[in-house]
């Protein structure tokens, strides 16, 4: 069915050909990750060790989602400074990569805090 | 299945996140750049997708059964588009910048002679209706079959089918006219 014009296809697929990534995207992504992953893996892993019957162990949890919180704060951050240093150098281009940074954090918080 | 799944470690889902990010991250790139038409808004796309998919792995992992988790993704980055896209308020405001990717992907002869015709073709696709767009990239920059692109879009098998067809004569019209 798809089949009927098969050099159109040939075409499409000449025009659509995968693109890479740029290879900061793949080390900014792979550190980001990394981040998560092994910050919060510490603080949960304390958390666990330590005595769950302890009211006082229970604020762990929130250490461990405010860990998760600051990588993705990072993020953000590293996305803001991206998005200053690509546009003009000026007061306004600073604070409009700021404010959507603010913005951005508050996003990301919200998928953390709603995801736990 | 899912018990298995539930009782992984999370240093082995971790790994196997790392493994599916590294085995996918050039196609969830290039469905983002196609999706969105320029780099910065698909660098955030990518971004967003990875992160997103992270937060829900485990729950993925239990309920693919098995199946290849790429749908899942591109279906993930689909969503964050769409978004977009209500966020804003708006379409890709500017063309694919086919240049960087026309002259990455060809020699200077080719180029001389099917450049044109290849972006009369990336322009045709950017006229196509949102999921007549999104199956053939689907199709054609990411190589999924039918059954990967009816899962990523949420559609029967025979619909996607059906829609990938439409899609390819509705831009050959384009393209010819």
């Amino acid at each position: 069915m798809t089949e009927a014009a098969p050099n159109f296809e040939g075409l499409l697929r000449e025009a659509l050909a995968p693109v890479e990534p740029p290879a900061d995207l793949a080390e900014r992504l792979e550190s980001t990750l990394t981040s998560i992953t092994e910050m919060a893996a510490d603080e949960l892993e304390a958390w666990e060790l330590s005595a769950m019957r302890d009211p006082r162990n229970w604020a762990r949890p929130a250490a461990a989602l405010l860990v998760g919180t600051s990588a993705g704060a990072a993020l953000v951050l590293l996305r803001a400074r991206r998005r200053a240093h690509g546009s003009p150098a000026s007061l306004d281009g600073v604070r409009e990569a700021a404010e959507r940074a603010v913005a951005d954090l508050g996003r990301e918080a919200r998928k953390l805090l709603g995801d736990r | 299945m899912s018990e298995q799944a539930s009782q992984k470690p999370k240093a082995q889902l971790d790994k196997e996140f790392s493994d599916l990010y590294r085995a996918h991250l050039r196609d969830v790139y290039s469905y983002a750049y196609y999706r969105v038409g320029d780099h910065h808004d698909a660098e955030d796309l990518t971004e967003q997708t990875f992160l997103q998919a992270y937060r829900h792995f485990e729950r993925a992992q239990r309920e693919s059964d098995g199946r290849p988790l790429r749908p899942w993704l591109i279906r993930i980055a689909h969503n964050l588009a769409a978004n977009l896209y209500r966020d804003r308020s708006r379409k890709p405001v500017s063309p694919i910048d086919d240049t960087t990717t026309l002259t990455a992907m060809h020699t200077t002869e080719q180029l001389v002679e099917g450049r044109d015709e290849l972006s009369r073709v990336l322009d045709g696709v950017q006229q196509l209706p949102d999921d007549r767009r999104e199956a053939l990239i689907m199709r054609f920059a990411l190589g999924m079959d039918n059954r990967e692109i009816a899962r990523a879009l949420g559609r029967s098998d025979g619909a996607t089918k059906v829609l990938i067809h439409r899609a390819i004569k509705q831009l050959e019209e384009i393209v010819h006219d």
